[in-house]
């Protein structure tokens, strides 16, 4: 149990939360920033890595993967996987028909 | 012989139950992701001008009140393994009214929209093309979508707090609350993603 980062009873301080919220409204702040500075297709990736990024956060901390077993993060990052690689395989079929 | 009533729990099953479910719910907003992906790869143009009527202020607005919203919820977790009811119950109200503040500002974005004629099946926005026509049909299903999870987030803490008030949800049996919590982020999680590809497209 305890090798699998298993921690049942696992209370996470008032103040981590408050971090990650600080954290998370400053991630937003600088993508809709970065929005009316980069006018490139770079901007479409940022703005993506910046919600990946969020995501993370609210998964690892908000959602307490980081204390739960493993088995419930290989799910969300195969669903992730699974959702990427549709997306990118639809678009290169667009891209290279 | 056993007096005790003694009722089998299993947390852990309860939480695998939920987190299968939300991937369902990962994989149901997954695919319309993909069908954006192929209408903006198709209409590059159509859907830079049409984000541009959208408001990034009310998003950006919107964006910060959900993400409130799943720190207090999260912390209302915290609150109740610190045995503090009433904290518990004043978080899980917090989050709440902050789900409501989200759906009055959807209500007002929407309203805006309308009494402009652009909604699925309107004469004026046919009138501007396929590529607009996509865009807002999208935008409209997508949020759509995603207000009803806020609705019904809103109708399970509801209960969860009722619960938690009548001490059914207390100290030694929270998994509940810790679901509920679970699928309001599932629907932060969403948010995360809806807004920079409608608010913040260049």
């Amino acid at each position: 149990m305890e090798s699998m980062g298993y921690e049942k009873d696992h209370i996470i301080p008032y103040r981590s939360f408050l971090y990650v919220l600080a954290g998370l409204i400053a991630l937003t702040l600088t993508s809709v920033t970065l929005t009316h500075i980069f006018l490139g297709t770079l901007t479409v990736t940022i703005a993506l890595l910046i919600a990946a990024i969020k995501s993370f956060f609210v998964l690892r901390i908000f959602m307490h993967l980081k204390f739960e077993k493993r088995m419930f993060s290989i799910g969300v990052t195969a669903v992730a996987l699974l959702i990427s690689v549709v997306i990118i395989i639809t678009l290169l079929d667009y891209l290279y028909r | 012989m056993n007096t005790h009533a003694y009722i089998h729990r299993d947390d852990l099953t309860s939480k695998t139950g939920m987190w299968l479910f939300l991937f369902t719910e990962m994989l149901l907003f997954g695919g319309l992701f993909v069908v954006y992906s192929v209408y903006r790869f198709r209409n590059p143009l159509a859907f830079h001008m049409a984000a541009g009527e959208l408001s990034v202020f009310i998003g950006t607005l919107n964006t910060v009140i959900l993400l409130t919203s799943s720190a207090t919820i999260a912390m209302s977790v915290t609150a109740m393994q610190k045995q503090n009811k009433k904290l518990t119950l004043l978080l899980l109200g917090i989050t709440i009214l902050l789900g409501v503040a989200f759906l009055v500002n959807k209500y007002f974005e929407w309203g805006g929209h309308i009494r402009e004629h652009i909604y699925p099946g309107s004469s004026v926005l046919a009138l501007r093309g396929q590529g607009d026509v996509l865009f807002y049909g999208l935008y409209y299903f997508m949020t759509g979508l995603h207000a009803l999870h806020i609705v019904i987030g809103l109708v399970f803490i509801g209960f969860i707090t009722v619960f938690v008030f009548i001490n059914k949800v207390n100290t030694e049996n929270f998994v509940l609350l810790e679901n509920s919590g679970l699928y309001w982020h599932l629907v932060d999680l969403i948010w995360i993603f809806l807004f920079p590809l409608f608010y913040l497209i260049t």
